[in-house]
């Protein structure tokens, strides 16, 4: 098994995705069948072999810095869970 | 059901232009069609027929005072991974079930700005992360052709709607073959373009390197139509390719000849794991494409064998930090009921994503994380370049590769869900495509044990005149597509 309970509960906590025990326990499986799936690569040699990013050729498009129209403040709040003015209301991120 | 109901686009196009049938009585005939078949089917999330009606009464203004585009007022289904302004987009997830996005994607624009008529949104597995539509957090989405049998995935709902005369046409996405593998499994035709020739603003994030939007339509020429509709520049979009792209329809007005045209078999596509019947429907095809004219090939694409750990590890890479955006804070599911922000957030993600969703996210959590990240993710993007150079050294010899869209036809509702592994290899032949960022269309060629074939039929970059060329041939000289279901 490439993952354990600790690890995959690791992992949960990294993706900020809460888990019961129950889930870990088929986690622990169904994640670590995939990956070993991902053996196959080791037979691979990729010794001086760039990475590829993605599969379009065009990198760090630019366009002139002109001023346009974009969504209002009302138009970017109309599907907040929670509103209070013209803000995202949240929990405190801070402590006292 | 009416004639109207098995109507490709241009035969649409010419009753619509000659004033014999009204943009409004043929969205009627589709919305009555839904009416029959729909709870058997289930392709549709979110059906809007008055807001069709009104663009349908638009789009009959627009033929009348000859403002018409080739595809004013035929009605279309979008998958619902398209934002459509005041029209809920919900990704087939309970994290958007409520989201009623304030804009349209660029692609649905485009058909809008033609004065195309949406019936509705179609049904997707969650986030378009799955083979089969059975992922929908809602409902999934039935074979026409049996629906005892998964439509296949992930625009399920599109293939579907398309194959059971309820949409004269669809627009999907395809990350790894959710385009394709469903057109193939409902007997229609589904293209992938090339990476940066259609959009995607609006068009929600699942793995940014490998999503396209993509048309499913009842013929060739159909595709190439709703292509040219969708295709070409968006500044808003920084992978969208420059240029002004060609008209997709032009290229099929020959005669069908292939005389001159080469094409290559890559032997790995037809190696174990393919029904029988699959085989020898797509066998038969290529004899069909040889006696058109082409010339034909066996080729080899030696690492297509590391391209499914290549594609599971990077689309779930991808996923995990896109979807990262659903925290409960800015819109979607919210779950508030925890002390603090992270606890809220962790309640909000455990509840509002479903299984498939959450394995992804944590699969590409653990190949980014560290300590993992050169073995899995770099490891991951070295074999891409791989694959990548496999296709560019065939195409050097080769115009065009013939395999099987799906190794397998329509598998039966429930048959691979307790197994993401099994889940996961129906993509092996269509996959490569994204990873490499190329185009490929799936075409009927067939049925074994009374269930649709399709073929695949992959191309350079950029090369999809030549793919909708050679589809349309071998159309014209077969009656594949025209096979309709009992449903």
């Amino acid at each position: 098994m490439p993952l354990d309970r600790a690890q995959v509960r690791h992992i949960a906590s990294l993706a900020r995705i809460g888990i019961s025990e129950d889930e870990i326990e088929i986690y622990v499986d169904q994640l670590s069948d995939i990956i070993d799936q991902f053996e196959v690569l080791n037979q691979l040699d990729t010794v001086g072999v760039e990475p590829t990013g993605h599969a379009g050729d065009l990198r760090a498009v630019m366009r002139d810095d002109e001023p346009a129209g974009s969504l209002t403040p009302e138009e970017t709040l109309k599907n907040a869970p929670r509103r209070e003015g013209e803000f995202f209301r949240v929990k405190a991120v801070l402590d006292e | 059901m009416s004639d109207l109901n098995w109507l490709t686009i241009q035969q649409a196009r010419d009753l619509l232009a000659t004033r014999e049938v009204s943009s409004v009585e043929l969205t009627r005939s589709c919305l009555e069609r839904i009416d029959s078949v729909e709870d058997r089917v289930r392709s549709f999330i979110t059906l809007t027929p008055e807001a069709a009606l009104q663009q349908a009464e638009a789009a009959d203004r627009m033929l009348a005072d000859g403002t018409a585009s080739p595809l004013t007022g035929i009605p279309v289904q979008i998958k619902d991974v398209m934002c459509t302004e005041g029209v809920r987009t919900t990704c087939a997830s309970r994290m958007l079930e409520d989201y009623i996005p304030v804009y349209n994607a660029t692609a649905v624009d485009r058909l809008f700005r033609q004065g195309a008529v949406m019936l509705g949104k179609g049904n997707m597995d969650e986030f378009a992360m799955g083979s089969s539509c059975e992922n929908s957090a809602f409902h999934p989405t039935f074979n026409p052709w049996d629906t005892g049998r998964v439509p296949g995935g992930s625009s399920g709902g599109a293939a579907a709607s398309v194959a059971a005369g309820e949409a004269v046409y669809a627009l999907g996405s395809d990350t790894g073959g959710s385009v394709r593998q469903p057109a193939s499994l409902c007997g229609v035709v589904g293209l992938k373009p090339s990476y940066g020739l259609v959009s995607r603003y609006g068009l929600v994030a699942y793995a940014s390197s490998l999503d396209q939007i993509g048309p499913i339509g009842r013929s060739v020429a159909d595709c190439a139509l709703a292509l040219s509709a969708v295709a070409g520049h968006d500044p808003r979009d920084a992978t969208s390719l420059p240029g002004t792209p060609p008209d997709f329809l032009a290229g099929l007005e020959d005669n069908g000849d292939l005389t001159g045209l080469r094409l290559g078999v890559p032997v790995e596509y037809f190696a174990e794991g393919i029904e029988d019947g699959v085989r020898q429907a797509v066998v038969q095809s290529i004899t069909t494409l040889e006696q058109l004219g082409a010339s034909v090939r066996e080729v080899s694409l030696p690492s297509t064998k590391y391209a499914l750990a290549c594609y599971y590890i990077i689309a779930p890479s991808e996923c995990s930090a896109n979807l990262a955006r659903y925290d409960g804070v800015k819109y979607g599911f919210s779950e508030q009921q925890a002390e603090d922000v992270w606890g809220a957030m962790e309640q909000t993600r455990q509840k509002g994503f479903g299984p498939e969703v959450t394995r992804r996210i944590m699969l590409g959590t653990f190949a980014l994380s560290s300590g993992y990240y050169d073995a899995y993710y770099l490891k991951a993007q070295q074999a891409r370049t791989l694959i990548r150079r496999d296709f560019d050294a065939v195409f050097e010899t080769v115009d065009a590769l013939v395999t099987p869209t799906s190794p397998v036809v329509a598998f039966p509702v429930g048959e691979k869900t307790g197994d993401p592994v099994q889940m996961y290899l129906i993509d092996v032949s269509t996959l490569p495509v994204n990873i490499a960022g190329l185009p490929g269309l799936s075409v009927p060629c067939g049925f074994s044990e009374g269930l649709p074939v399709g073929m695949q039929l992959i191309g350079p970059h950029l090369s999809e005149p030549t793919l909708l060329r050679v589809g349309h041939a071998y159309e014209q000289a077969t009656d594949w597509h025209s096979h309709r279901p009992g449903l």
